[in-house]
């Protein structure tokens, strides 16, 4: 597997799926593209999450890489996967920062697995720290302005 | 005006206490400055030269008389005495203690306000005009339409990490007082020819160094579609916009190097598939916003006139004020430039009498300009003489409004870690000459802008006459351009030739001005007479 780039299974820091992980690695978009076989893809901050959009049906996983924290492409990349109906795991690897993963979670990943593992309390206070949400998205979390008009 | 309910105070309660947080992981060593850099510039928090700065946002501007209250009180217990006022309509600090960050921050969730997004790379407070609900010439008022796209910006998930800052206008006026077509994107509220109320896009316009006008991109966007729309115009950005070179990273860049239409047809294609994904809010939302805005209970039959006896406030009476909607009320523009002031400031005690007030004579409201002064937008005309005595005890009465001494300027290198150049003591000094001259009188109507760097945070590129300070080998250097605009002929101004050190800049300008003084017609404006002749007279004057 020349081609094989993404994360292993074990570092996995968090992830809300009861599915089990994928013990395939995950290939560049373009050799994706390239091989039939292939379940498992990783999304570089320049690729275009669309090309993917014809073959969701095969893809188990969704790598998308965040090389540094403040490129932000890859939070649209997640929403224009799960926008389209893409129900695998989409995983959240690189420079993911504890501030960062509750944004991502709204955007659609259910995985993560910083370069840096994460404080554990650091995580639960995230993930606690807002009590409502100003926007939809695909999370399924009722926003702010619908609650006004339930 | 807007006022919070339950969910508005629990957002900004949950990132008070989140702040708190990370601050005090800095304070103990837990955090490193570069660690702690992205979080504290989330909540306007930014290292300067002398100390912390901290920006508070002010949504569209508008000020409740305890909000202004407030902010006169911070001014006095965590700061120097003072505040400045901003060309985002925004109030900053330059004197904070990190220490007292989230206790500034407690204080301000109590009135209602917050810091969220007054830097970084993300949407940023949302202007408007500063006679909103107010202006004799306005369509709607636009501020629920602002406040609605403040909501959809706060905390957004996808669009917290751009690749640049995102500064966004709404007016709802022919009249454009926000510069809305420097935006990077500029909304005007419009009537179609069916009646109905909409929303035209303006998108890729914005000053720093390369200073561009926003093309319109749809001149019509039913309202039930706004945020649909926006989270088009953003997403086709953050996926596409430049991120290899922090100074073509703006939008414009991305509009001008797409093109107009090939990222109109992106932003369509993406709209047409977010239709389909009920990302937005309900009319009743709007609608619900919108009652907060209505009319304050306006008296009938009131005096349409002054007393005008006393010439000195005559005088203010003709420049400082800006006819109403409702007949016997008047807006009121409060210059914070007095003669050989620091533009935008004001003391503890000054706001706090603004605030009062505001209380006593605006319906508890009042406004921040994008040319940093304050805005009282509804004002009995037959009470204006007395609110005009108690400005005048306050050095508050300077009547100025868009002359040459009512000057937009950054705060530059006496606070700025980006400026090259001070503007502060230009801008007073230019402030002086034309005084003591009385040129400043005769001149009338002439927007004089300066940013102390390139990045444009006074906004020079729009000045009927703009300054630009530069680093020249070690040595400050001001650069002189006319014809510049913001208004609705939005136009950028051009460099004159070589640049001045800090006395010739001030007699540059004197020389443009005198040109314009001799060949000015009946009624022209500084502007007009440069459209009218062109840059070659003002050379020759400046260089020849």
């Amino acid at each position: 597997m020349a081609d094989a780039i993404g994360t292993g299974a074990d570092t996995v820091q968090l992830r809300f799926r009861d599915d089990p992980q994928v013990d395939h690695p995950a290939v560049t978009v373009g050799a994706f593209l390239d091989q039939t076989n292939a379940v498992a893809v990783r999304i570089e901050p320049g690729d275009d999450a669309r090309d993917l959009l014809a073959h969701l049906d095969r893809i188990a996983l969704v790598e998308v890489n965040f090389p540094t924290y403040g490129d932000g492409r890859g939070f649209s990349s997640a929403r224009v996967l799960r926008e389209a109906g893409y129900t695998g795991e989409l995983r959240a690897v690189g420079d993911v920062l504890v501030d960062r993963i509750d944004a991502m979670r709204r955007c659609g990943f259910d995985a993560f697995a910083p370069d840096q593992p994460l404080d554990e309390a650091d995580v639960q206070a995230a993930f606690n720290r807002w009590p409502e949400v100003y926007q939809a998205t695909t999370d399924g979390r009722t926003p702010i302005w619908a609650l006004r008009h339930g | 005006m807007y006022r919070y309910d339950q969910y508005d105070q629990a957002m900004v309660d949950a990132r008070v206490a989140e702040f708190r947080d990370q601050a005090q992981r800095r304070i103990d060593g837990k955090l490193t400055e570069d660690q702690f850099k992205p979080l504290r510039l989330m909540n306007g928090l930014y290292l300067q030269l002398h100390a912390y700065m901290l920006r508070v946002a002010v949504p569209y501007g508008t000020l409740s008389s305890a909000q202004m209250h407030m902010l006169g009180d911070i001014a006095d217990k965590y700061d120097r005495g003072y505040g400045h006022f901003t060309t985002r309509q925004n109030i900053q600090y330059n004197w904070i203690k990190l220490e007292d960050a989230g206790d500034i921050l407690a204080d301000l969730a109590s009135v209602e306000m917050h810091a969220i997004q007054t830097s970084g790379n993300c949407i940023r407070n949302i202007s408007s005009d500063h006679f909103a609900g107010a202006a004799a010439d306005e369509l709607v008022d636009p501020r629920p339409y602002a406040e609605l796209l403040r909501q959809w910006s706060s905390f957004h998930p996808e669009f917290s990490y751009l690749p640049r800052k995102f500064k966004i206008a709404v007016i709802a006026s022919k009249r454009d007082r926000a510069a809305m077509r420097l935006h990077d994107i500029g909304i005007e509220i419009v009537r179609n020819a069916a009646g109905e109320i909409g929303c035209a896009f303006y998108v890729g316009g914005g000053m720093g160094r390369t200073p561009m006008v926003a093309p319109l991109i749809r001149d019509f966007v039913p309202l039930d579609q706004l945020i649909t729309y926006s989270e088009a115009c953003l997403r086709v950005y953050n996926r596409y916009g430049r991120r290899d070179n922090k100074y073509k990273a703006r939008i414009k860049i991305l509009v001008h190097e797409l093109g107009k239409d090939e990222y109109t047809r992106q932003v369509e294609e993406e709209f047409a598939h977010l239709l389909s994904q009920n990302i937005e809010p309900p009319l009743a939302e709007l609608e619900r916003i919108k009652t907060y805005f209505a009319d304050p209970a306006f008296k009938a039959d009131l005096p349409t006139q002054a007393d005008r006896s006393n010439p000195a406030f005559a005088q203010w009476m003709d420049r400082n004020t800006h006819p109403h909607k409702v007949p016997g009320y008047i807006s009121v523009t409060i210059s914070l430039k007095p003669v050989g002031g620091i533009p935008g400031d004001a003391s503890a005690d000054q706001i706090r009498l603004m605030a009062a007030l505001a209380k006593d004579y605006s319906f508890d409201e009042c406004r921040v300009t994008h040319a940093q002064n304050i805005v009282l937008p509804h004002v009995e005309i037959g009470r204006l003489n007395d609110l005009w005595q108690q400005l005048d005890g306050a050095g508050l009465s300077t009547p100025n409004l868009d002359r040459i001494d009512d000057i937009i300027a950054c705060p530059g290198l006496d606070y700025c870690s980006l400026a090259n150049a001070r503007s502060i003591p230009v801008a007073q000094k230019i402030s002086e000459r034309f005084n003591a001259n009385g040129k400043a009188d005769t001149i009338g109507e002439l927007k004089l802008k300066i940013s102390g760097c390139i990045n444009a945070c006074g906004h020079h590129h729009a000045g009927h006459i703009g300054i630009l300070g530069v680093d020249k080998k070690g040595t400050e250097n001001y650069q002189l351009l006319l014809g510049g605009s913001e208004a609705e002929d939005t136009s950028l101004g051009k460099i004159t030739g070589p640049g001045f050190d800090e006395a010739g800049i001030v007699d540059a300008v004197e020389k443009a001005a005198d040109v314009y003084l001799a060949q000015r017609t009946d009624g022209e404006r500084f502007l007009d007479t440069y459209r009218r002749i062109g840059m070659e007279p003002f050379k020759e004057a400046l260089y020849g």
